[in-house]
């Protein structure tokens, strides 16, 4: 793995392709995306990323069930998320879902953390998007305690209060996935990533790239004011948007009515317009590389360029072209120049293996074995054999029944 | 005395407009005024029908491209709007409404703002009150209790005679004035500066909920 890892990300939508006027089933368009990821291994890309959502035209409700078939399908490429929402998600579930995606993928796991663009999920779940914030901060606070501390004892504003809980499995080799907080507009969530010392994204889409810029600012600011490293060394992840044919020309004339009709941006600003103002690239690979090899200009150079490029009902087959253009042309140039003059201090893009030997050095590395069960189902308080003893565990019922 | 800003949007459709023409004497007046207290003020006017394709991507995209950003940060970051608008079927233009939709809406809290709207007759000039006052109460400005409608028969020999346009745009713009004076100048605040979303001198910590208030 090189200094930058290079994918995809796909947001699961099944749209219209507005060429064919031909709309694809739930069944086949999960089809083709596991075709899709497997196939961003095949070309040599290192991530491949999923979105989460909850209603029609999507599909990607459970995105770590998915992750775990390409998993078991793909060997080195890394499984992410754009994003998990840790808004209306049950942090417990994330950090039980995650961790066990860890497990049966051998590390290859990291998440992206976002709350969500869908006003009518939050409500759909049982929560009120004015708090969307306070519940992103509350939320993830408690998902890192479950990974970092084998019994939780929790008490907060949104959840059910957790007492002497264990969040099954452990994060794999003692090591919680690398987390990624994703936004596209508010401050305080980089502020956030600064704060744990995290990475933070920004899809690098929708916004012109001065957006981005404060935002990424602010965020390599406040993990140095944190004490995390200088700014330099924070942990940077961006979108990008492409369509690439071998002529230009071709390329422009094949992606317009996809971008014309597009849910998002479509009956819009014109093709043009929104590339100029976007990262949105349409040409020639060339192209492609000159305008995401600027990208470190702009934000300083970073960790991980994720493009999406199988939205607003490209056929499938068109996608993997694509893939083979990214995975043939584009991105070995890319790693390259994004190498070249990249100061020695830049963290490379964070791997499993390279945050376990961080925490561990050459030293043992933690296997969580349990305790056995004391008859009641349960391993009582130190629920595993290395589990630290609990803080004034000579008070309280739980000290009474050590070693039952 | 520190020069103060005054941001004039215009929605007028056609060029030259009955609303432009409005709007520039609610603004020449207003300078006046100013000045006649000593408080130097520059104008910054914004015609709608410039940027409507702009307001309109912007709906659709949710962001703003580079000259619509502009007009935005010169709206919010004045010290006194001043927001004419045709009366079209009894309410603000839909390209006013728009461009209102299109602000965060908390970005017109506590800045003064003096109301002009015309019509083809005086039959209209309700919509002031009833239209286009709450729509900047709802979002938390403070508009002046005068609101300046100019129907077609003010520009020419029916007007009123008792209480002559120019006598209501001076009132106006005496109200807008006295709001702005006795306002802070505006500084711009960064969105971006933890100071403003954190509050100053605070730390993520504080929301965690693990740091009381200090």
């Amino acid at each position: 793995m090189s200094a930058m890892q290079f994918g995809i990300f796909s947001v699961s939508d099944i749209t219209e392709d507005p060429t064919t006027k031909t709309t694809v089933s739930e069944a086949q368009r999960i089809k083709d995306l596991l075709t899709i990821a497997v196939h961003a291994e095949e070309v040599g890309l290192d991530v491949f990323a999923l979105g989460e959502h909850h209603n029609p035209p999507f599909f990607s409700s459970s995105p770590t069930t998915t992750l775990a078939w390409i998993a078991a399908r793909t060997e080195r490429l890394i499984l992410s998320t754009a994003t998990t929402l840790i808004t209306t998600n049950d942090p417990v579930k994330i950090a039980e879902d995650f961790a066990m995606l860890q497990h049966v993928a051998d590390g290859r796991v990291d998440l992206t953390l976002g709350r969500g663009n869908t006003g009518p999920v939050y409500p759909w779940f049982g929560k009120d998007i004015r708090q969307g914030l306070d519940l992103a901060v509350e939320n993830y606070a408690l998902l890192r305690k479950l990974w970092d501390e084998d019994v939780v004892d929790w008490q907060g504003r949104f959840r059910t209060p957790l007492q002497g809980f264990t969040a099954t499995p452990r994060p794999l080799d003692g090591v919680a996935p690398f987390v990624w907080h994703g936004s596209i507009r508010t401050p305080e969530i980089a502020e956030q990533a600064a704060f744990y010392g995290d990475g933070f994204f920004a899809n690098n889409i929708f916004w012109p790239k001065e957006h981005y810029q404060r935002l990424i600012e602010l965020y390599r600011q406040r993990f140095e004011h944190y004490g995390h490293g200088t700014a330099q060394q924070a942990i940077v992840g961006l979108g990008g948007q492409v369509f690439m044919r071998a002529n230009a020309q071709d390329a422009v004339k094949e992606f317009r009515p996809y971008f014309d009709n597009a849910p998002v941006y479509g009956h819009g600003p014109s093709l043009e317009q929104f590339s100029e103002m976007t990262p949105l690239t349409v040409g020639s690979p060339q192209q492609v590389i000159d305008r995401y090899a600027g990208m470190r200009d702009f934000y300083g150079d970073y960790q991980r360029q994720l493009f999406l490029i199988d939205h607003a009902g490209l056929p499938v087959k068109t996608v993997l072209e694509q893939l083979d253009l990214l995975g043939g042309e584009v991105v070995p140039v890319l790693r390259k120049e994004l190498d070249t003059n990249r100061p020695a201090d830049v963290p490379d893009a964070p791997t499993h293996a390279a945050r376990v030997a961080a925490k561990f050095g050459d030293g043992p590395v933690r296997q969580a074995v349990p305790n056995a069960n004391r008859g009641d189902n349960l391993a009582g308080d130190r629920p595993y054999r290395d589990t630290p003893a609990p803080a004034g565990a000579s008070f309280g019922a739980a000290a009474t029944r050590t070693g039952a | 005395m520190t020069e103060r800003r005054i941001a004039v949007v215009s929605a007028g459709l056609s060029n030259p407009s009955s609303t432009r023409m409005l709007a520039d004497r609610l603004a020449a007046a207003t300078v006046r005024e100013l000045a006649g207290e000593g408080i130097p003020a520059q104008v910054d006017v914004i015609e709608l029908r410039d940027l409507a394709h702009d307001i309109t991507n912007m709906m659709l995209t949710g962001f703003a491209p580079p000259a619509l950003e502009t007009a935005i940060n010169t709206v919010v970051s004045a010290d006194g709007l001043i927001a004419v608008t045709p009366i079209f079927s009894t309410s603000y233009s839909g390209l006013f409404k728009s461009f209102i939709d299109v602000l965060d809406p908390e970005a017109l809290t506590g800045m003064p703002v003096l109301i002009g709207a015309n019509a083809g007759t005086a039959r209209h000039s309700l919509a002031i009150d009833y239209a286009i006052r709450p729509l900047f109460t709802y979002l938390h400005a403070e508009p002046v209790p005068t609101g300046v409608f100019a129907a077609s028969s003010d520009w020419g020999g029916a007007a009123d005679a008792v209480a002559p346009l120019s006598s209501r745009v001076d009132r106006g713009a005496r109200e807008l004035a006295a709001a702005i004076a006795r306002r802070p100048v505006a500084a711009a605040a960064d969105p971006f500066d933890p100071a403003v979303f954190l509050g100053e001198g605070r730390s993520f910590g504080h929301l965690l909920g693990g740091l009381a208030d200090e």
